[in-house]
């Protein structure tokens, strides 16, 4: 009995849903699975379509300029505002069909569930404009890549991203006492320029130490000065311009001094001086406890036991941070194996396994992004920096479930006879297939309702 | 058949008997009397300061410089207060005496964490994480326990999920309007079976079976609802692209237009499950966008744009609510405010105290309640922050009490824990 769940619960729960064979290809050996998918590089996402941050950043500031420069009626300036949009809709489309793709088909699904976990983490929200182009490109260039390494490295990646920076508002952020802001006050003694503390206090709220980790309003409006400067290139004045788009440290924003973060003096360095910071929170005992809960959290159980978080914390401390040494402490932990369908599925784990349970070719364009809108959790649309939520409570709504079930429905339509759903239960659900699912699919009137009875199953809900 | 019009139309009693045995009766809400909330929650942190400009201090224009309305530009409450040019339909609610403004209001919360403030604001108690329930669901509970309710349930959450301040121990649903073919009824009938053995999944379903029976339902006057499926529930499918049923520029089009459009949807399911007898009596939604970190605007922009549009779905819940509007009590709450000075990006920073609306007809207004501490330096809290004066509790408790008839016993032990020196406001609801 132990076995067959330990399959399932390998390539549902840590994975992103059996594809038909992979719980045969995993054999009982869940643990050995997970752990082989951590070694070798990272894969990336092979899509020529697909474009740099830096690129797009450009081009929707030289965009925007156009618009301001040209301005000449309010009803010629309505039309032309649109353009940003039209220049960045499509371009979000095409981000989240290669996502989609890459979940659907992938042979490592740990790897691309724990990207999607870091990448809910460090939440963007395409709900802010440019974030519609920057988004994709976020996980991209600043997750995927250190999704192996250390956190470090990774946090550095992302705080200097310019989807971050700009859905955060740290690029226009001045230090009062920087040569920029004592240049405009000289000529506008009216005009007030000064910090934007929001991308510090969610950098120690929600990706390093917590909140309750230990900061306190001194802390946020002091690391908000330590990182002003940390903007992006492009024009600005008379000022140096840097690569249109790519991050750029400007000097001239800069507050100057030496500052003091959690009680560490950090001297003025310029750029260095937030990297140091950030070195600093990225090995905090905080910051390793609470990620050791947020990933307990999501792969063991909604809360999450104290035994589980602390091995994964203290597996965080030991190794400085290295992720793998960290998803490997939460492989181990024996409360993951112990109850097979503890974690109620969002509807962005459930629109995956289907497509991979069913091995429909992923769709693409609007076809790729609707589902994700119409099952409730819109692709890189969370509305705030603290990401989409991760308990059952969040997700289990009635209204979510009718639409879970009528989306099945239609699914189950869509294939119709071409997929046997008898076949396929034990196949995407091993060990957790249930006698009244079984039951349920074989007395199914047509194939199209055995697909919808499959998916609508209660362990297929689940993970 | 599909599921709707079975629904709407009664049904034959054999297959009515499986989809019925719901949790949730919506019958003959008596113990609330006929009276209707709605709960708004305004997630991001609403900034006090510009939906209810002070315009009469003296330190408020210096702390807004550019972004500060005055009196030419707001619309008067008094030689205080203003409302925010956007807020016309509120403007004349409080001259229609059906709107109180509460300002240097607070929950208990005093970080500016907005996750762990949204908490608070909705779990009722002092501290985030305190409960995995709600005051509103904890309320609807007392009522039912007080033995005057002879339904079980009177709550609704317009969304496709329940927030916070509507679960716990009383059963309430949750509803959106549905963009995808209703299931047939032999295929529902299959899903419940398999649903028998889980409590969770079995009572979810027949919620919104529930919740679905009412929405759809024809109403009084015999006309059906707007948002039945306008193909009257015949499915429509494409069988290449799943979950495209819907056109892309439909979708899209809910976004554009009027002010109002943004909330178009909720609030027109809002007034359809209140204005029905049968149906249930508090509706609870949310709204995000009021994080105002950097340009925030003043008359124009960012915040007022959201305003506005906030504005035109109170004004369009009033109208779809027809006369029962009498009989209803609207709170809009944040979870804080901003900081009193803007900000280096002419935005504002997380704050503490802010402002809350209560209107309806049901509601005792034409009042602005603040005992307002003013905005120079020694005044404000942390020498940052409007100060809180006013506990939100001591509001949604009155509210509570005289509205809903929450008894007082249950408002102290289980509604609002360790509120013991918040006392209720009075007189807030017409009697």
């Amino acid at each position: 009995m132990l076995e067959k769940p330990s399959s399932a619960i390998a390539a549902n729960r840590f994975g992103l849903g059996a594809q038909p064979g992979e719980l045969t290809a995993i054999n009982g050996n869940g643990r050995d699975w997970l752990r082989a998918q951590l070694k070798g590089s990272p894969p990336g996402i092979n899509d020529a379509q697909l474009r740099d941050s830096s690129d797009i950043l450009a081009q929707a500031l030289d965009l925007r300029r156009e618009i301001r420069e040209s301005r000449v009626s309010a009803a010629a300036s309505g039309a032309a505002l649109l353009k940003v949009p039209q220049l960045l809709r499509p371009i979000y489309v095409s981000e989240v069909t290669a996502r989609f793709r890459q979940a659907v088909t992938t042979d490592r699904p740990f790897i691309e569930r724990l990207t999607q976990f870091w990448a809910n983490h460090f939440a963007v929200s395409v709900d802010k404009s440019l974030l519609l182009g920057l988004a994709g490109s976020l996980e991209r260039e600043a997750i995927r890549p250190n999704v192996l390494g250390r956190f470090s490295d990774l946090l550095l990646a992302v705080e200097r991203h310019p989807a971050m920076l700009i859905y955060l508002d740290n690029h226009l952020s001045v230090g009062p006492n920087s040569k920029a802001a004592r240049n405009v006050e000289r000529r506008h003694a009216e005009r007030k320029i000064g910090i934007n503390e929001n991308l510090a206090r969610e950098i120690l709220e929600l990706h390093t130490l917590g909140v309750g980790g230990g900061y306190t309003q001194a802390d946020v409006t002091t690391f908000a000065e330590v990182i002003t400067g940390w903007s992006i290139g492009g024009e600005q004045g008379r000022h140096p311009r840097g690569d249109p788009g790519k991050f750029m440290f400007r000097a001239e924003l800069h507050e100057p001094g030496a500052k003091q973060v959690l009680g560490k003096r950090y001297a003025d360095t310029g750029y260095d001086q937030g990297v140091a910071v950030l070195r600093d929170l990225a090995s905090h005992p905080s910051t390793a406890h609470f990620i050791a809960t947020k990933l307990a959290r999501h792969f063991i159980a909604d809360d999450p036991p104290g035994k589980a978080v602390d091995r994964i914390a203290r597996a965080y401390l030991d190794s400085g941070g290295d992720l793998p040494t960290v998803y490997r402490a939460l492989v181990d932990c024996p409360e993951a194996w112990a109850d097979p369908l503890a974690k109620y599925k969002t509807p962005n784990d459930y629109i995956v396994s289907t497509f991979r349970g069913l091995e429909i070719p992923p769709d693409t364009g609007h076809a790729s992004v609707a589902p994700f809108e119409l099952l409730g959790q819109r692709t890189y649309g969370p509305g705030s920096p603290a990401g989409w939520p991760d308990r059952s409570a969040d997700w289990d709504g009635a209204s979510a479930l009718m639409k879970r079930v009528e989306w099945a429905d239609a699914v189950g339509q869509r294939v119709g006879n071409r997929r046997n759903a008898m076949e396929l239960a034990p196949q995407l659900l091993g060990g957790t297939l249930s006698d009244g699912t079984r039951t349920a699919i074989a007395r199914a009137a047509s194939g199209a309702q055995a697909v919808t009875l499959l998916l609508a199953a209660p362990e297929f809900m689940r993970r | 058949m599909r599921r709707r019009e079975f629904l709407a139309c009664g049904a034959s009693a054999a297959a009515a008997g499986a989809l019925f045995t719901s949790r949730l009766s919506f019958a003959n809400a008596t113990g609330t009397g006929r009276s209707r909330l709605v709960f708004v929650i305004l997630r991001g942190a609403l900034d006090g300061l510009a939906a209810v400009p002070p315009y009469g201090d003296r330190d408020y224009a210096s702390l807004r410089r550019d972004l500060a309305f005055s009196a030419s530009n707001v619309l008067p409450l008094n030689d205080m207060f203003g409302l925010h040019p956007s807020l016309a339909f509120l403007q004349e609610s409080f001259a229609a005496r059906e709107l109180i403004v509460f300002h240097a209001i607070a929950s208990p919360y005093r970080e500016r964490s907005h996750f762990d403030g949204q908490d608070v604001l909705e779990n009722g108690y002092v501290r985030a994480h305190a409960a995995q329930s709600g005051w509103l669901n904890r309320a609807l509970a007392a009522v039912a326990a007080d033995g005057r309710a002879t339904n079980k349930e009177l709550g609704v959450a317009l969304g496709q999920n329940v927030p916070l301040v509507m679960r716990g121990p009383a059963a309430v649903t949750s509803w959106s309007p549905s963009k995808l073919a209703a299931l047939d009824d032999d295929t529902l009938e299959r899903i419940t079976d398999l649903y028998a053995a889980d409590p969770l999944l079995a009572g979810r379903l027949a919620d919104a079976l529930a919740a679905d029976a009412i929405a759809m339902a024809p109403n009084a006057a015999g006309e059906m609802p707007a948002n039945r499926p306008l193909d009257g529930g015949t499915p429509n499918r494409l069988s290449s692209d799943v979950g495209t049923q819907l056109a892309p520029a439909k979708l899209r089009s809910k976004a554009a237009g009027s002010p109002g459009a943004r909330y178009t949807e909720v609030i027109h399911a809002a007034a359809e499950f209140l204005r029905r007898e049968d149906g249930p009596k508090v509706a609870v939604f949310d709204t995000t966008g009021w994080d105002t970190h950097a340009n925030e605007g003043a008359a124009q922009g960012q915040l007022a744009g959201r305003l506005a549009a906030l504005d035109a779905g109170l004004r369009s819940l009033k109208e779809q609510l027809g006369p029962v509007w009498n009989e209803t009590a609207v709170v809009l709450a944040t979870e804080f405010g901003r900081t009193a000075a803007i900000n280096g990006t002419h935005g504002t920073d997380h704050g503490t105290a802010t402002a809350a609306f209560l209107v309806g007809g049901a509601v005792r207004g034409g009042r602005v309640i603040a005992d307002w501490p003013g905005l120079s330096s020694r005044g404000l809290y942390q020498g940052r922050d409007l100060m809180p004066t006013l506990d939100i509790r001591s509001v949604l408790k009155g509210v509570l009490g005289e509205h809903l008839l929450v008894p007082s016993r249950a408002l102290e032990a289980t509604v609002f824990p360790d509120s013991g020196g918040v006392k209720p406001l009075g007189d807030l609801i017409r009697t």
